[in-house]
């Protein structure tokens, strides 16, 4: 599904990732862990170009993202993201919030938009919201509604940074919920987060990060219960 | 006192009945309008774009900076720095005595050059003011929209700038209030506006107190319509803030 060969990432002088390749096939459902300023979410940002590689080349569905004449957008349409702060459009309802992207790039009609956001909102479990705003919603619900939104595009595979990080404790189980259920449907997936619990249920494979490289890799069997290298089970010690 | 009064009535006599002077106050009220409206509408049409211009080429990514932005973004900065540094009175001159030297005194083509000249100048102003509304969005709304698939300019117009616009609506309704009354500086081209209007009954009539007094009033109503409105557009536009 998606390639990263020989990825490096340069903030002025400070480099963040350094020379990650990384494949993720159709299917998986890859977590990324690690202590923080680990580039992690550099990683995942860069997959779909929020960042900007400084050098190195990502491959998606075998087109080269990086190269100069690539109509980004067309790509994103396939790749879903969701953010640690959720990012719902503040001047938009929340039905417009699911259908703007769709409607505008004429993937459907207002009223096939309307009916799939309706089938999304009833999903996440929030189909008396469609016409509430972002600023009426708890974190939680903001959190889902934003998943809804990234389906709408029906994408390919879904990027999801740190979703439950600004989220009050007893709203984190909502939104893993649905992530579960977005997974258990087959979606593609990369995952930063801190929830290890989510990691060892979900997780086909495990990343875990550091100083900008991927220092190890495993199922999270091999990760969480057998990690070979001293950082990682430093990292673990101070989570678990 | 009694004497105060009678001089008084006679100031309104001459300032508004003799020679049927009070149409130099409608007919200035409608000129005076006429060049705030269209004004206005060309400076923060222009203004727009402008305050685009800046912000997308200040907020470009990665290693690709773009050219024909690069040279848009020093024209506007160009723009700004001559317009807001030099007086409104003197754009004014110039664009009447020179640029538009050859062209024959016609209360159309004053108007015309009034309304290009205060389009103009608005638009530097609105331009910052835009552009700081645009800077005060959540870098994470431009990621949503990108992350989607919509373009940076369908973003912008579908999610920034309704945001930045809602944002900045205070400081664009000052700018709108200062437009409305500078305006009167069009009376050193010869247009006559309200305040012209104003100056000539004085001339015939040697009255200085009612007719100015009647302008003062006249500006301070329209902006406090002004002000009505804008409030009324306010309230509407912060319904997405309603908990």
């Amino acid at each position: 599904m998606i390639t990263v060969n020989h990825l490096t990432k340069v903030f002025e002088k400070h480099v963040v990732l350094k020379d990650i390749s990384e494949h993720i096939a159709p299917g998986e459902k890859v977590v990324i862990i690690g202590p923080s300023g680990s580039g992690k979410s550099t990683f995942l940002r860069c997959l779909n170009l929020l960042e900007y590689p400084t050098s190195g080349q990502i491959l998606f569905d075998g087109k080269d993202i990086t190269a100069p004449h690539t109509d980004i957008n067309e790509i994103r349409q396939h790749m879903g993201m969701v953010f640690q702060h959720f990012n719902l459009f503040q001047n938009l309802s929340i039905e417009e919030n699911l259908t703007l992207a769709p409607v505008r790039l004429k993937l459907m009609t207002k009223q096939e938009a309307h009916e799939e956001a309706m089938r999304l909102l009833k999903r996440v479990g929030l189909p008396d919201k469609a016409n509430a705003y972002p600023i009426q919603l708890s974190g939680g619900q903001k959190q889902r509604i934003a998943i809804a939104r990234a389906l709408m595009m029906k994408p390919k595979m879904m990027l999801f940074d740190e979703p439950t990080s600004a989220l009050d404790p007893e709203m984190v189980g909502e939104v893993l919920e649905i992530m579960k259920e977005v997974a258990d449907e087959g979606m593609t997936m990369a995952v930063v987060t801190h929830e290890m619990g989510f990691a060892r249920e979900v997780a086909t494979r495990v990343l875990f990060m550091d100083e900008g490289r991927i220092i190890e890799q495993g199922t999270p069997d091999e990760i969480f219960t057998n990690p070979k290298e001293e950082r990682t089970k430093n990292f673990l010690s101070k989570v678990l | 006192m009694e004497k105060w009064f009678e001089s008084l009535k006679l100031g309104f006599y001459q300032t508004f009945i003799l020679d049927n002077n009070y149409q130099y106050f409608v007919k200035g009220i409608g000129v005076t309008l006429t060049v705030t409206i269209f004004a206005l509408i060309l400076g923060v049409a222009l203004g727009v774009v402008l305050a685009i211009i800046r912000s997308a080429h200040d907020q470009q990514a990665g290693k690709h900076k773009n050219p024909v932005l690069g040279i848009l973004n020093t024209l506007a900065k160009i723009y700004l720095t001559v317009i807001r540094g030099t007086p409104m009175m003197v754009q004014l001159l110039i664009m009447w005595f020179v640029v538009w030297a050859s062209a024959r005194s016609t209360d159309s083509n004053l108007i015309k050059c009034a309304i290009l000249t205060f389009g103009l100048n608005s638009a530097a102003y609105v331009a910052e003011i835009i552009r700081s509304g645009i800077m005060s969005i959540d870098a994470g709304q431009m990621e949503a929209g990108r992350s989607l698939g919509l373009s940076y300019y369908a973003t912008m117009k579908c999610i920034i700038i309704p945001q930045a616009f809602k944002n900045v609506l205070p400081a664009l309704g000052n700018e709108m209030i200062a437009l409305i009354k500078e305006t009167s500086i069009v009376t050193v081209i010869g247009l006559k506006d309200l305040t012209k209007g104003a100056m000539i009954i004085q001339g015939k009539t040697f009255q200085a107190f009612v007719p100015f007094i009647a302008i003062a009033a006249i500006y301070l109503f329209m902006v406090m319509m002004l002000t009505w409105m804008m409030g009324k557009l306010e309230r509407r536009m912060r319904a997405s803030d309603h908990r």
